[in-house]
């Protein structure tokens, strides 16, 4: 390999590929590259790291620190001469978690609620776990078999020995669940359905998924809930009116649905139109092609907006309060207003340990749709 | 349904006609895009189909299957007379093959999947028999190795044989070829010409658009030449070279061999 004098020459022989050349170690190439690179990130790096300093200490020491963590009424969390300062009240939270997770479902009973969230656990690994086997039964098992189980078990049927419970006793997370996956999953194909009417060529079904999404987009979620609960009685006799919490689950999964039905038209449009074409042309039917062909790559490009929706839909079920529905949120309101609790710090806490509930369940859907994405990718699409 | 249409294809005479084409006319909102036009193609006939881009070429191929619809006119293909009645259409589409210039694979499926799923879901057959009918037509296109993979790891060239499978897969009594090599880089042409040059000697009915005149000469029955919608001239592939009847002709050639 010798270099002529202006630079270029000719190959003697093949050169034989080599090894890239060892980067420098992790965290040397991470401090440089990513914290220090230029002035400006050298700025915004001690700006972060102020900002740290500044609001972190505080708030571990509130939460961890100076915590309360056990004690059986408000005595526990209030300033004394030990404790000038208490941080969070987490015994308040302790005493109150039972109620937090069933709300007023009568303590005999809660075994029910348990056996309910096993199996709902049990379908959303089967479903969502992508290399699980046999996810054909699986989705067979979300869909009917686990609605049935579900009715059967937190409503009861006094047939098979259980005794009926009544949907205003239910509560907290096990109801934000409920309404959550309801809602998602009512919404899904149903929003599916509402963008295909959108994009029909036949008029009359373009007009009504258009007038019904427009409506109830333009709508807050609080006013359908309130036409579903209070404007419904007015047009049905009360006693062949569905159930309080029906109506709040059917009002959630049809506003939900709206939204869906954009974020899914978005992703119909974003599959070119040869594919629609070579569907055709083989002579697939237009169930066939949306359901084999168009529908699973629309629905790939608009997974994280479908996930947007369904993290949006999941903290809007807090609003089923309003119904007089005693979600989690409802039930921490609720119990930080008993006097034998009331004190400073237990209000910040209940509202602490809910904001860690929604968040670590609406992570964990981002972080699933995260994991869907690379895989997607890494299955070779253009 | 058309009593023509339960005489199975297969059956048919040999020289029955596969297309007929009667005084079709389209326009796409003012612009008249196919002008008056009437053209039949005999079984086991390869047509050629060339002429100047905007010429209604590949609009005129569309309408064989429906893809497709037109203003005034008739299509009938098979013995089926293609109306806005969506069985007839299907039935034709399952029996038309089509090849597209941007292959159309479908991306979410493998190679040997994008075969399977017409014949599964249109035809109903058990997923063995296609995936054997599938193996079969990869191995006539020569890429039966790369079934397991999907269409994105394949090059161009590759992409296109298995579309040419694909189609073959729903055993078409004819196939259409909508400009199959324009999008390929120029060493993938031939592979895909050579493929289809093998299809024409199993005497099926080819419809093809292409500028390719070598693969013109080598196989097609008759030379088509389209121009502002209208069919200019029919001829076979030694005379529609040698000795172009018409101007228009005359000057395409010059235009496209140099």
């Amino acid at each position: 390999m010798s270099a002529i004098a202006d630079g270029s020459f000719v190959r003697g022989g093949a050169v034989k590929p080599l090894p890239p050349p060892v980067s420098r170690s992790g965290i040397l190439r991470w401090l440089n590259d990513d914290l220090f690179s230029s002035p400006l990130n050298i700025a915004l790096t001690l700006l972060c790291v102020l900002l740290m300093a500044w609001a972190l200490p505080p708030v571990v020491r509130f939460f961890f620190i100076d915590a309360v963590w056990s004690g059986s009424d408000r005595t526990a969390c209030l300033a004394s001469p030990a404790e000038p300062n208490p941080g969070a009240c987490w015994a308040f939270v302790r005493v109150w978690l039972s109620y937090f997770v069933y709300g007023f479902y009568p303590l005999s009973e809660r075994w029910r609620v348990d056996c309910f969230f096993l199996a709902l656990a049990i379908g959303l690994l089967w479903l969502l776990w992508l290399s699980a086997p046999r996810r054909d039964i699986g989705a067979v098992y979300f869909f009917v078999v686990l609605p049935l189980l579900s009715y059967l078990l937190l409503h009861g049927a006094p047939l098979i020995g259980l005794m009926v419970v009544p949907t205003t006793l239910w509560g907290g997370i096990f109801v934000t669940v409920v309404v959550a996956t309801i809602g998602i999953v009512f919404s899904l194909p149903l929003g599916v359905l509402l963008a295909l009417a959108r994009r029909s060529d036949l008029p009359v079904l373009r007009l009504a998924a258009v007038t019904f999404i427009e409506v109830v987009r333009g709508v807050p979620l609080i006013t359908v809930l309130f036409m579903a609960s209070v404007m419904l009685p007015l047009f049905v006799p009360e006693r062949l009116a569905p159930d309080q919490l029906v109506r709040a689950l059917i009002g959630v999964a049809l506003f939900a649905a709206a939204y869906m039905a954009e974020v899914v038209r978005g992703g119909l449009a974003g599959v070119p139109r040869g594919q629609y074409e070579a569907a055709r042309a083989l002579g697939l039917s237009y169930w066939r092609m949306m359901g084999l062909v168009v529908l699973p790559q629309a629905l790939r490009i608009t997974l994280p907006n479908i996930v947007n929706t369904c993290i949006g839909l999941f903290k809007d079920t807090t609003l089923v309060f309003v119904v007089a529905i005693f979600d989690f949120l409802r039930t921490v309101d609720a119990a930080r207003e008993d006097p034998n609790w009331a004190a400073p710090n237990t209000t910040v806490t209940g509202y602490a340990f809910a904001a860690l509930f929604y968040f670590a369940c609406c992570y964990a859907m981002s972080l699933y749709a995260r994991t869907v994405e690379t895989r997607l990718a890494r299955g070779g699409r253009r | 349904m058309d009593e023509r249409a339960d005489q199975s294809p297969l059956n048919s005479p040999p020289h029955a006609v596969a297309v007929e084409i009667i005084s079709l006319h389209k326009w796409y909102g003012d612009f008249h895009v196919l002008r008056d036009i009437n053209l039949k193609v005999l079984r086991g006939e390869r047509i050629v189909i060339c002429g100047p881009s905007g010429g209604g070429k590949s609009t005129l191929l569309r309408c064989v299957n429906r893809l497709e619809d037109w203003q005034r006119g008739r299509v009938i293909v098979d013995g089926i007379e293609l109306t806005d009645d969506p069985k007839r259409i299907v039935t034709v589409r399952r029996d038309v093959g089509m090849v597209f210039q941007q292959f159309n694979l479908f991306p979410h499926l493998t190679v040997l999947e994008n075969c399977t799923l017409a014949p599964i879901w249109a035809r109903h057959m058990p997923k063995k028999d296609a995936e054997a009918l599938a193996m079969h037509y990869l191995e006539r296109v020569k890429i039966a190795d790369q079934a397991g993979k999907y269409p994105s790891r394949l090059s161009g060239g590759q992409q296109q044989r298995v579309a040419i499978a694909r189609a073959l897969c729903m055993s078409p009594n004819i196939m259409l070829f909508d400009e199959p090599t324009s999008a390929l880089d120029p060493e993938m042409v031939k592979e895909v010409l050579d493929t289809m040059v093998a299809l024409a000697g199993d005497g099926i009915t080819m419809l093809v658009v292409s500028h390719e005149m070598g693969f013109a000469r080598q196989v097609a029955d008759r030379v088509i030449l389209m121009d502002d919608g209208q069919i200019v001239e029919i001829n076979e592939p030694k005379k529609f070279f040698g000795d172009p009847q018409h101007e228009r002709t005359r000057l395409f050639l010059q235009q496209i061999l140099h």
